[in-house]
């Protein structure tokens, strides 16, 4: 099976710079020191060369052995809890690792490479199909078989089988069903058009303290704040759809895009969630009122409805009613009026339905 | 020799009246392994996957895929008393508290960064040399499904520490699902445990992360190597290596050893990365919330390329009979992955067709000797390879000052051209490096050395290159072309006689036709004596 014949050069190619003489001889020494009677194509290595080799690689497993023993100290030695101390442990760790493997990695290398012979041996490929009699048994046998078994003969059976089997493999799918509730309306409504338990519209509160919001507080131009609902500040599900950007204008910068009766004394309220994929679109430039979400640079004016100037987003960024309470604190006056975020097939049309019902 | 070792005689014996397993051993154990340094990325992308299968088991034994929130009172300060979820927790806790446990962590992100860096320079190699031709079209195809698995295994596993930065992943995720006509808001719905981010992902993607992609893994890279095994490896053209052999060192010992030091420098090099290279400071990025992302978030390296289809993509949606279809996200998503993995899950196949070459393949092409082939794959390369640099470009704009939209516009109108220039480039490069090729034959190399005419004329002598290269440069193909179209009284044959077969002999023309046989040297009238030849008497003079 294996058939071995010899090779005195290196079959290897070896890589050369053009406009340096070849040498005569061949590029890897492969004179033969002391050839093996009986066995061509592997060519023992310089003895002399070998001792030094030897010694090298007794001094790469030492190390390996070394290391190998550090690292077990160092397990011992290095503790972690602070970040220091967790950075003192991972180096001594991981040096001492990265050590071990490589030098023992290093000294097999030299090991393989200048104590043992070099091959430079042969062997037959075959044709990968099998012989044509093998073929036509298989095939003879494989139509017995078919013969045998009726699979062919009773159709009833073959047919019946195959209904049988299709429910059985749409079950692994069924089984799915109970993942997850069905999207039903979900996607189209946020927290924000609930009231409170006392029946009161819901309070725009800062995200991360929780304060409310008096409008008459927030009254820097250009300014900007991220809100959350009140009541809804830890509940990640409820963020994901219903976080807001509130901006302050001057009433002249506010152009048409806008819709003027949903803002409160130059105070503009925008969902956060971008209408790509649903990042939050977070970076806000002042001069220019852009909007820029930081994943996929979909770039909105704030200062026209959050409509898109760039980008790969389809849609503005919702704008949310917002008025005050009371006490002078801002708070929702509905919920959004088209779905936030990500487009969805059954999202349809929703700003030209909105328009639609307001004609 | 000596007779073998009691001891190893008697366990041998032992094993092989039970299983036969000599019969194996003897027709494999001296299985010869030729040599080439880019036979070892693939072996670079597996060591890797090993790797990854022994640091993630590691991680597994404290890492807690829940999203229940917790408030963290661990060692690291920063972050104490802070709310977050189990997964998130769990991960500083083993950052931070178990001994070795960054390490590991370390260890395993750069793993399989590396896994998926190895599969797809190795896929590339195999590529550009041919090795997926007859027989190996079958591994090849299993090699482009080890792939995509091994992009939604990344992404799985990037999502599981539950930070602010994996969240931003996961968030573009759930985008890209309702994207999806008709069935995107189930999918969303269903993977999710309801609305995004529902409670229920992590401990989702943690069971598809452990457990059935990396099963399905195992499986594929096993028969991976059973058919590189069977099928025995290419090898590249050279000295007395023919289709019908291989040359090279046995499987044992030497191929054995060579390939065990290969893992060690493979898990020395990711465990030098994992020590000195910090890599996903998860502690860094926070807890996750919807309501917050930092700027420059970036996938893994491995998603950079559909980030970029993203970012390039203009806003484009339309109402589908009152139904949403957004393209601006459908296409990015969707498109480039399918044009990259299909079109190289076909390719084997349309190049069989289009040269009609039905025979079998041993020996890898030199890229330079099949220009299409190489122009197509610098094409495709060049197509990702934009993509993946937009999937950064508000890195590139902040550090180049360069505008942020210019380098937007720039991918809009390059992901074009780009291709389209590169192809050309390469073509010709490949059709210089040929003639090159011919003129080293026919002509020699320049050896530097200068020499005096007895008339007074200096000049260059040229010497025939080594015989390996020469070898080398000779073991060039011809690529088949389609049998002539017409026969001898000028009707083409009936399957040529259709528009498509019209297309297929056109295609075949071009593909195959060899504009620089070797014969090819230049040799232009009196070139010849211009630099002379070398003699017999010069030989001497060079040593």
């Amino acid at each position: 099976m294996t058939e071995q014949n010899e090779f005195p050069e290196s079959g290897r190619v070896q890589t050369r710079v053009l406009g340096t003489p070849p040498a005569d001889a061949p590029i890897v020494d492969t004179d033969p020191v002391h050839a093996p009677e009986g066995v061509p194509g592997v060519i023992p290595q310089d003895p002399v060369k070998a001792r030094k080799a030897e010694r090298l690689v007794a001094l790469l497993f030492l190390v390996t052995f070394l290391a190998g023993a550090g690292f077990i100290a160092s397990y011992v030695i290095f503790q972690v809890g602070t970040i220091d101390r967790t950075a003192t442990s991972n180096l001594a760790l991981g040096g001492t690792l990265a050590l071990a493997l490589l030098s023992l990695a290093a000294g097999l290398t030299v090991w393989v490479r200048r104590i043992m012979p070099k091959y430079n041996l042969v062997q037959e490929r075959h044709e990968m199909r099998s012989d044509d009699d093998t073929r036509e048994y298989v095939q003879e046998t494989f139509l017995q078989g078919a013969d045998e078994s009726g699979f062919v003969k009773h159709r009833l059976l073959r047919r019946t089988l195959l209904l049988a089997a299709a429910p059985l493999g749409l079950a692994p799918l069924v089984l799915l069903k109970d993942l997850g509730p069905l999207p039903g309306t979900s996607l189209r409504h946020t927290v924000w058009g609930e009231p409170t338990k006392d029946g009161k519209p819901r309070r725009l509160v800062v995200e991360g303290s929780g304060q409310p919001i008096r409008a008459a507080d927030f009254n820097s131009p250009g300014g900007i704040l991220s809100v959350v609902p009140e009541g809804y500040e830890e509940d990640l599900n409820a963020l994901a759809k219903a976080t807001l950007i509130l901006l302050k204008f001057r009433p002249e910068e506010l152009k048409s895009g806008t819709n003027l009766n949903w803002t409160h004394d130059g105070i503009v309220a925008y969902s956060k969630i971008c209408t790509h994929v649903g990042c939050p679109a977070a970076l806000y430039e002042q001069t220019t009122h852009h909007i820029l979400c930081p994943c996929h640079q979909s770039t909105f004016d704030a200062a026209d409805g959050a409509k898109v100037v760039f980008g790969p987003a389809a849609r503005p960024l919702p704008q949310l009613p917002i008025g005050i309470d009371e006490e002078g604190y801002l708070v929702a006056k509905s919920d959004f009026d088209v779905p936030v975020g990500p487009s969805f097939w059954e999202r349809g049309d929703a700003e030209a339905e909105v328009r639609e019902k307001a004609s | 020799m000596n007779a073998p070792p009691k001891a190893i005689t008697g366990v041998s014996t032992f094993v092989d009246d039970r299983i036969g397993a000599g019969n194996f051993l003897k027709r494999n154990l001296r299985k010869i392994f030729p040599d080439h340094w880019s036979f070892l990325l693939g072996e670079i992308a597996l060591y890797s996957f090993i790797i990854l299968l022994l640091t993630g088991t590691f991680l597994t034994f404290w890492f807690k895929p829940g999203m229940a929130e917790t408030t963290y009172t661990g060692n690291y300060a920063p972050l104490y008393g802070v709310k977050m979820s189990e997964a998130y927790a769990s991960a500083l806790h083993i950052s931070f508290d178990i001994r070795g446990g960054l390490l590991m962590r370390q260890i395993h992100h750069w793993a399989a960064l590396l896994f998926v860096a190895g599969m797809t320079v190795h896929m590339l190699r195999v590529f550009f040399t041919g090795a997926y031709r007859k027989p190996r079209e079958l591994n090849w195809i299993i090699g482009i499904l080890l792939l995509s698995l091994a992009l939604l295994e990344g992404l799985t596993g990037y999502s599981l520490p539950d930070d602010l930065l994996s969240g931003a992943g996961l968030r573009i995720t759930e985008g890209v699902m309702l994207a999806i006509p008709i069935v995107g808001t189930y999918l969303q719905f269903f993977l999710f445990g309801g609305e995004y981010p529902g409670h229920d992902v992590i401990s989702r993607f943690y069971s598809i992360h452990i457990l059935l992609i990396p099963g399905i893994l195992l499986a594929l890279v096993t028969a991976h190597m059973i058919l590189m095994w069977v099928q025995k490896h290419t090898q590249m053209p050279g000295k007395g290596r023919t289709e019908k052999n291989v040359v090279g060192a046995p499987f044992y010992p030497a191929f054995m050893i060579k390939a065990g030091a290969f893992f060690l420098f493979t898990f020395g090099v990711i465990a030098l990365l994992g020590t000195f290279a910090q890599i996903n400071p998860i502690w860094l990025f926070g807890p996750y919330t919807p309501a917050d992302i930092s700027a420059g978030s970036q996938p893994d390296w491995y998603m950079g390329f559909l980030e970029g289809a993203l970012r390039l993509m203009p806003a484009w949606e339309i109402n589908f009979l009152g139904h949403t279809v957004t393209f601006s996200v459908l296409i990015p998503a969707l498109v480039p992955l399918g044009i990259v993995m299909t079109g190289l899950a076909l390719y084997p196949f349309l190049e069989q067709w289009v040269t009609g070459d039905r025979r079998e393949h041993h020996v890898a092409d030199r890229p330079r000797n099949n220009p299409h082939r190489t122009a197509i794959g610098i094409s495709g390369m060049t197509f990702y390879g934009i993509l993946w640099l937009l999937g950064a470009n508000d890195e590139i704009s902040a550090n180049f000052h360069i505008s942020l939209y210019t380098t937007t516009w720039f991918g809009r109108v390059a992901i074009f051209v780009g291709p389209a220039i590169a192809y050309w480039i390469t073509y010709r490069m490949c059709i210089g490096l040929q003639r090159k090729d011919a003129e080293v034959l026919s002509h020699g190399v320049e050896s530097g050395v200068i020499k005096r005419m007895p008339n007074g004329q200096y000049i260059e002598i040229h010497t025939p290159p080594a015989e390996d290269i020469a070898e080398h440069i000779r073991g060039k193909k011809e690529i088949p072309v389609l049998e002539s179209a017409e026969d001898g009284e000028g009707i083409p044959p009936k399957s040529a006689r259709s528009a498509l077969g019209r297309l297929r002999a056109k295609l075949s023309e071009a593909y195959g036709t060899d504009h620089v046989p070797l014969t090819d040297g230049h040799h232009e009238e009196g070139h010849e004596g211009e630099h002379a030849g070398v003699g017999a008497g010069d030989r001497k003079e060079l040593h």
